[in-house]
């Protein structure tokens, strides 16, 4: 900032409108402007407006085919809303903006807020207004009793209310009552709470981590699994805190899957019988049983492992012309969730060859269709259950080069297409195979379908804030109810001596409601009618 | 074989749901004729009410007043006794409606919440008890009928283009949550309902209210706008921290089925924007300026949102939650 501008009003004002105090006084005014509600609420409207495209356009995160397709199919549109970052909402610029912004409101809303309260919770009822006929709600009788017996009663009565007994001038005593204190306090909890639970799922956010693997379910040596580092999963989404380098370790063996399903092949249960170690045992190699299930996760030290799906393995074998066999188990993907029919490929590199490319005229693919109830209709193979009854397989078998050491990635479900174009890897059989039934090749090699396995596919999630927003979110849920539905009342009770000779006391009763006046008319007369008896009404 | 459906049960319950519908339908049409006809005791008995009123203004000391509008006694006319008959068959209809919900739960054993039939069976049921209390509780009782009509029509739809069949809910639903989760969301979504119709009246109210002219002839016949803010508010405030509580139980079981307790899908979300708009009611009430005419209009949005909730997320879009089972 420099000095010498200029300013613009004259030299005479008071204020003279340096850029600083300009700059402040936007700021103030910003402040002001942002922790006013009616900017809070403008902020939740266009919060619930930025959350819309999160349901109504397929977001990256959650099924990422489906946004590619989407954005190719909508050509320059669909890379404009790409670039506006609609198909990953929540991470947005935009939606990150509002809710910051909403955040800073809160704060500035709930600072002066918090000490008003503080105020409050120490202050005094009211004093009894001087005329109480004037209150929304308002009874008067005159009774036998003494003043000081009215009093002594209505004290019982108004047990639980904040009350204060103040003398009056000409001979008059009052009490004044509030309850409902508890309404303001939940409305602390619930934003506080709300404050404490964003802070806890951004940082959630951070040092979350979630990784998938693919486990054969046969309690053998390829049915362990350990959260050892990144490469043991087939995917893996880190937070940005995240590298991979401590992961909590623990193993699971995973020991069986069962299904059961309905008659007509809806699946009724699911659950997996599994052997775990942490901590401790891991030096110790103890294993501890679990019996693992849908809506029940193995939770170990700050991870959870999850059942997500399962699938089928088909065995097979092959028996090459030396005579030297290689047994492969390798799980093939259910292409369809209702019956299980399932495609895949089980790969074979030639054993004792040494020369590479001799090697790379001898690599087998064993590639198809498996069918776990099998039904062939036209020489169709498909699958009619998801139960393994009558397993079937109907392979394609390929031979030559797979393109294993060609650099490209290699997916464990499919062969190299691109090495069956340029006809480097040609289909030598296709035959179906029932269990224990084989192949002959031209050259002698004989693929036999020995038998069929399962496979579980497990989540492990790892989340260190989840106890931190659960704990808010029930604050916030608790002080959401104190807040809505305790309800804020007054009464003033005053009584004076009768005029004249007898002992009567004239007692008024005022009311008022502060919050939700609807309900408290009966409410009212009910406690009017107590304090003007001295008992309890039935 | 895990649960074995009864198919004698699973019948009676779909008769009594589909007498349920008719009996509601039946109701609609008593309470149509005591709003067409019914105009004249209204009146009278407006008139009273507005006595009532004036004298709540005046600071006569033996006059106890109330903000609560006193039960009102105007002369029994014949379209009053049509609108009561109508509250008798709606007491009726309800009966053979928890009916049909229990029936189903017996026949499948389980909780009878497991796909959208039986999901809109159950939030209806919950809308037309809310509606009865604020027949209790407030004189709004002549507009049953246009309260009816969209539970008739989700009824409707629920029966024909959503109807399943009775049978087990796959494994992922087997959780005690689906009780807890699912019964929060429907008692809160009927409870919505009642708020949602209480505001469209007291727009086309406080319109007529500004300007006569505005709905001159259907308007009078409503009651007066702070009554339908008022139940619409009570309401609202009900359902409020329920559906809330149905929020925070769907994160917790989402926890323990899906491996994380929040990931937008697409019924989260609405769940979240639907959060987010009542919240903006409740707000709304406290803020000059929004008070009224603004908040009414929130509060239908928020509704829109539960019903956009249950019918395009469900069906449209595909998420976790798409499981819950159609046709
Ligand atoms: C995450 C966003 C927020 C949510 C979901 C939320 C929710 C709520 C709810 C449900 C209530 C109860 C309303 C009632 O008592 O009738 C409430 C009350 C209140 N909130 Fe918020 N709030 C949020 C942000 C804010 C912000 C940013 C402010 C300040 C600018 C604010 C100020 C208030 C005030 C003053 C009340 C008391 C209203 C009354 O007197 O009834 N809130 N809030």
């Amino acid at each position: 900032m420099t000095a010498t501008e200029t300013p613009s009003t004259p030299p005479s004002s008071p204020y003279r409108q340096t850029p600083a105090r300009r700059v402040l006084a936007f700021l103030r005014n910003t402040w002001r402007g942002l922790t006013a509600m009616r900017t809070a609420l403008v902020l939740l409207f266009l919060l619930a407006l930025a959350a819309m495209p999160g349901v109504m356009l397929p977001q990256r995160p959650l099924n990422p085919p489906k946004t590619a397709q989407y954005i190719a199919a909508h050509g320059w549109w669909g890379t404009l809303l790409d670039r506006l970052q609609f198909f990953n909402v929540f991470s947005s610029v935009w939606f990150s903006a509002i809710y910051l912004l909403l955040m800073v409101s809160l704060v500035g809303c709930l600072l002066p807020r918090s000490f008003e309260y503080i105020r409050s919770m120490r202050a005094k009822p009211v004093l009894t207004p001087r005329n109480l006929s004037r209150m929304p709600h308002f009874r008067e009788a005159t009774v036998e009793r003494s003043p000081s017996d009215v009093l002594a009663a209505a004290r019982a009565r108004l047990k639980g209310w904040r009350t204060v007994e103040r003398e009056e001038d000409g001979g008059a005593r009052s009490i004044s009552a509030e309850r409902g204190y508890l309404r303001e306090t939940g409305n602390m909890i619930f934003h506080f709470a709300i404050l404490g639970l964003i802070i806890a799922f951004a940082l959630g956010k951070m040092y979350t981590y979630e990784g998938q693997v693919i486990v054969q379910a046969t309690g053998g040596q390829d049915s362990v699994f350990c959260n050892s580092g990144i490469y043991a999963y087939d995917s893996f989404n880190p937070g940005l805190r995240v590298d991979g380098t401590d992961l909590t370790p623990f193993c699971v063996k995973i020991n069986d899957f069962s299904a059961k399903y309905t008659a007509a092949g809806e699946p009724t249960h699911y659950s997996s019988d599994i052997e775990y170690q942490s901590g401790a045992d891991l030096q110790t190699g103890t294993w501890k049983p679990y019996l693992l299930e849908v809506n029940s996760p193995l939770r170990t030290a700050g991870d959870r492992t999850y059942l997500l799906g399962h699938g089928y393995t088909p065995i097979f074998t092959v028996t090459y012309p030396n005579g030297e066999k290689r047994t492969q188990a390798t799980q093939w993907r259910p292409e369809n969730q209702t019956t299980y029919l399932s495609d895949g490929a089980t790969k074979f590199d030639p054993p004792g060859v040494t020369n590479a490319a001799e090697r790379r005229t001898k690599e087998l693919a064993i590639t198809g269709l498996f069918a776990p109830t099998s039904f062939i209709h036209g020489g169709i193979l498909t699958s009619t259950a998801p139960e393994l009854n009558n397993p079937m397989v109907a392979v394609d078998v390929m031979r030559g080069d797979l393109g294993l050491d060609s650099g490209r990635s290699q997916s464990i479900f499919d062969i190299d297409q691109s090495m069956v174009a340029d006809g480097r890897l040609k289909r030598v059989a296709r035959q179906n195979l029932a269990v224990g039934q084989s192949i002959t090749l031209d050259d002698g090699t004989k693929i036999s379908f020995d038998g069929v396995q399962q496979w579980v596919s497990l989540q492990v999630s790892h989340d260190p804030t989840q106890d931190y927003v659960l704990g808010f979110a029930i604050a916030m849920l608790a002080g959401l109810a104190g807040s809505l539905l305790v309800k804020r009342r007054r009464v003033w009770l005053r009584v004076r001596p009768a005029d004249g000779d007898g002992n009567g006391t004239v007692v008024q009763v005022g009311g008022l409601a502060r919050t939700d006046q609807a309900g408290y008319g009966e409410e009212f007369t009910r406690i009017a009618d107590e304090l003007l008896t001295g008992g309890k009404r039935k | 074989m895990l649960a074995l459906v009864n198919e004698t049960l699973s019948h009676y319950s779909d008769w009594s749901y589909t007498t349920a519908t008719a009996i509601y339908v039946l109701a609609l049409a008593f309470f149509l004729i005591e709003q067409a006809f019914g105009a004249k005791s209204r009146r009278v008995a407006e008139r009273a009410q507005a006595r009532q009123l004036v004298g709540a203004g005046a600071p006569a000391p033996d006059v106890e007043t109330t903000a609560d509008v006193p039960e009102h006694r105007a002369p029994r006319g014949r379209a009053e006794r049509i609108g009561r008959m109508g509250v008798s068959l709606l007491v009726l209809g309800a009966l053979l409606h928890v009916a049909a919900i229990v029936l189903r739960g017996l026949a499948t054993h389980r909780v009878p919440w497991g796909n959208m039939y039986e999901y809109i069976m159950a939030v209806t049921f919950i809308a037309v008890v809310t509606w009865l209390w604020a027949v209790r509780k407030f004189p709004v009782r002549h507009l049953s009928g246009f309260m009816l009509l969209p539970v008739v029509i989700l009824m409707f739809i629920g029966g024909t283009a959503l109807y399943t069949v009775a049978a087990p809910v796959v494994p992922a639903l087997q959780s005690y949550w689906l009780w807890i989760h699912v019964s929060a969301a429907i008692v809160s979504s009927g409870i919505f309902m009642v708020p949602g119709v209480a505001s469209i009246f007291f727009l086309i109210r406080s319109a007529h209210d500004r300007n006569p002219e505005r709905f001159a002839r259907f308007a009078p016949r409503l009651p007066a706008a702070d009554m339908l803010d008022r139940v619409a508010y009570r309401a609202t405030v009900v359902a409020f921290p329920l559906f809330t509580f149905g929020v925070l139980c769907g994160a917790v079981w989402a926890e323990s089925a899906w491996g994380r307790f929040w990931g937008w899908d697409p019924k989260e979300t609405t769940a979240f924007v639907a959060w987010v708009v009542y919240a903006a009611y409740l707000h709304s009430r406290a803020t000059a300026g929004w008070r009224g005419t603004r908040a009414a209009v929130i509060n239908i949005l928020g509704f829109a949102v539960m019903v956009f909730n249950l019918f395009f997320v469900n069906l449209v879009t595909t998420g976790l939650h798409s499981y819950a089972g159609v046709g």
